[in-house]
């Protein structure tokens, strides 16, 4: 379980993170999620005690992680997949940390098995690729059995078969009564993996709640309707609250109604229909609508 | 519904597990390796160099030097100015890099969430990185004093390790070593930057003695509160003729190359803990 009570993290006169309160309890996978600078991995900094919050505490199983002698059997974290040193081979990084800590040898042979590294455990860091330093760095958070485990962004980097990989161990970590905390920055890796969401912006909480929860909150989903009866169907849709902007060539883009309902609504109105396609999911839609004042650094014409 | 882990027995934190974590990282890098040897041959070569060339001018010097040869000249070639800069300047080096290895790689951030007792980890470095260059001070100066007595023994003007002055001014020299790993280490901590560390390090230990003078009293103060001119104090013999003003004890000068080293450490024990990562 990982606690953050009133945490605030100011630097000079910016701040980072600002009264932040949240619970990541065992047993499913919680989804950190915000736009770029939003203050996602100070909080992780601080709940790893890498930095000290200007205010508030954050507790990992009850106590503040950096009151703990030695980590790894506690929590398991990758923070950045780069904080490495090329100078060692895999194999010799994931024993220095195992050593630290009383952690047997054979579990380092493990771990590496188990992240795929087996193949590329004598060969130095220098010459991996940013896929295979996130394996490493998964490797290194398994090596304690944590209870407890924290990820910063470990999609980045990984093919699609990696990406498939670490869902899927994510979820049987999850499965086995741990804790789990994974930040990302895009909605579309959590909807498969998330069951609990912790959604943050500018350093402040807009959420924390479950995954269903959260898609409920999104109101101006987006369907694109393509049809040759766009005379006869716009009408009902307006009629019944969306607002329909006409395209070319028979593309209705409908605000404010869902897939399911626009069917129903074309059936009715004996609309023939090409296309029906929900535009982005109900979780993206409300990933954007929630965070949208939040963005920190938005393009010039990105302006919402 | 959690379901609870199998309550494995979790073994108390041992501090003798830090120090081998420490002595596996210090090992596991290529240069580590092979710096300690090439210091060594460089170091020594120096001795020998000098040792060399005495032995073939020996004849052609004045009746002065070869009165005073030993100890003072002998005792020099054992292990010349020049030996003791270089050691300084790569073991002061290896202790910065140490510790810069891993802020400027970001391995710190990895290490210290493995390790959130901060202090202890530092302190089972500073253990290792101090007994590994100890060991390596005092097997350097052995070396290059037995070799460069060697050759000089051919002149019958070469010194044995029972001779008087002789073990102090060995020990002065090999405490070089562990004593510029740790202001390096010092200086590590407190800048993390890998040139910035290497820089002042060198600064302090080999430069910084060139640009002050010992002809006044305060001058002189400052001059023998730098290790390198405390080390000179304390390894070698003046000749009886020529006694150098203000020059301190050996007791100040064993003082100073002490309170370096400690001084290093307490600042990067003081720094370590409340710093953000």
């Amino acid at each position: 379980m990982i606690e953050a009570n009133e945490l605030t993290k100011r630097y000079g006169r910016t701040t980072a993170v600002r009264g932040l309160s949240f619970t990541v309890r065992p047993g499913h996978v919680t989804g950190f999620l915000g736009p770029n600078g939003a203050g996602k991995s100070t909080t992780l900094r601080m709940i790893l005690g890498l930095n000290r919050p200007t205010s508030g505490t954050a507790l990992v199983g009850g106590r503040p992680f950096g009151a703990l002698p030695r980590g790894l059997r506690d929590v398991g974290a990758l923070l950045d997949a780069r904080d490495v040193h090329h100078g060692y081979t895999a194999r010799a990084h994931l024993s220095v940390l195992a050593r630290s800590n009383t952690i047997p040898r054979r579990r380092v042979g493990e771990v590496l098995e188990e992240v795929g590294l087996a193949q590329a455990a004598t060969r130095r860091i220098g010459g991996f690729s940013l896929g295979m330093k996130q394996r490493l760095g998964i490797a290194a958070a398994l090596l304690g059995d944590p209870p407890v485990l924290v990820f910063d962004e470990p999609v980045n980097g990984l093919d699609p078969e990696g990406v498939l990989w670490l869902r899927t161990l994510l979820r049987r970590l999850a499965a086995e009564g741990r804790t789990v905390f994974v930040s990302s920055h895009l909605m579309s890796e959590m909807e498969s993996t998330a069951e609990q969401l912790v959604v943050i912006g500018r350093g402040e909480l807009i959420a924390a709640e479950s995954l269903t929860a959260f898609a409920a909150r999104g109101t101006r989903r987006r369907v694109a309707v393509r049809t040759p009866d766009a005379d006869a169907l716009a009408p009902a849709l307006l009629a019944a609250g969306a607002s329909v902007e006409a395209g070319t060539d028979g593309l209705l883009t409908v605000t404010g109604l869902p897939a399911t309902r626009i069917g129903e609504l074309a059936s009715h109105t004996r609309a023939v229909l090409h296309e029906l396609i929900p535009r982005s999911s109900s979780l993206e839609e409300a990933f954007m609508e929630l965070t949208a004042d939040s963005v920190e650094y938005t393009t010039a014409g990105d302006v919402r | 519904m959690t379901i609870a882990l199998p309550a494995a027995t979790v073994p108390r934190p041992r501090f003798r597990d830090l120090l081998a974590s420490e002595w596996l990282k210090l090992w596991s890098l290529r240069p580590t390796r092979w710096a300690f040897p090439l210091t060594a041959l460089i170091v020594v070569g120096i001795g020998v160099n000098g040792a060399l060339a005495d032995y073939r001018n020996f004849p052609q010097y004045s009746e002065g030097v070869r009165e005073n040869f030993v100890p003072t000249w002998a005792l020099r070639d054992a292990f010349p100015v020049a030996s003791a800069m270089v050691l300084m300047l790569i073991v002061g080096t290896l202790g910065a890099l140490s510790v810069v290895n891993e802020y400027a790689s970001g391995l710190i951030r990895t290490t210290m969430a493995a390790v959130p007792a901060r202090r202890s980890l530092l302190s089972a470095k500073v253990l290792v990185v101090t007994g590994v260059t100890a060991v390596f001070g005092v097997a350097v100066v052995a070396v290059s004093f037995t070799v460069t007595q060697a050759i000089l023994s051919g002149r019958g003007v070469s010194l044995s390790f029972g001779d008087p002055d002789v073990l102090p001014s060995l020990a002065a020299s090999a405490a070089l070593a562990p004593m510029s790993a740790l202001v390096g280490l010092g200086f590590g901590v407190l800048l993390r930057h890998g040139a910035a560390t290497v820089a002042v390090t060198a600064l302090v230990l080999v430069l910084l003695p060139s640009f002050v003078g010992q002809e006044e009293a305060w001058t002189a103060a400052v001059k023998f509160a730098l290790p390198l001119n405390a080390w000179q104090n304390l390894a070698t013999v003046a000749p009886l003729h020529v006694p150098p003003p203000y020059t301190p004890s050996p007791t100040h000068s064993w003082v100073v190359l002490a309170v370096w080293p400690l001084l290093a450490t307490a600042a990067a024990l003081a720094l370590v803990r409340r710093r953000d990562l």
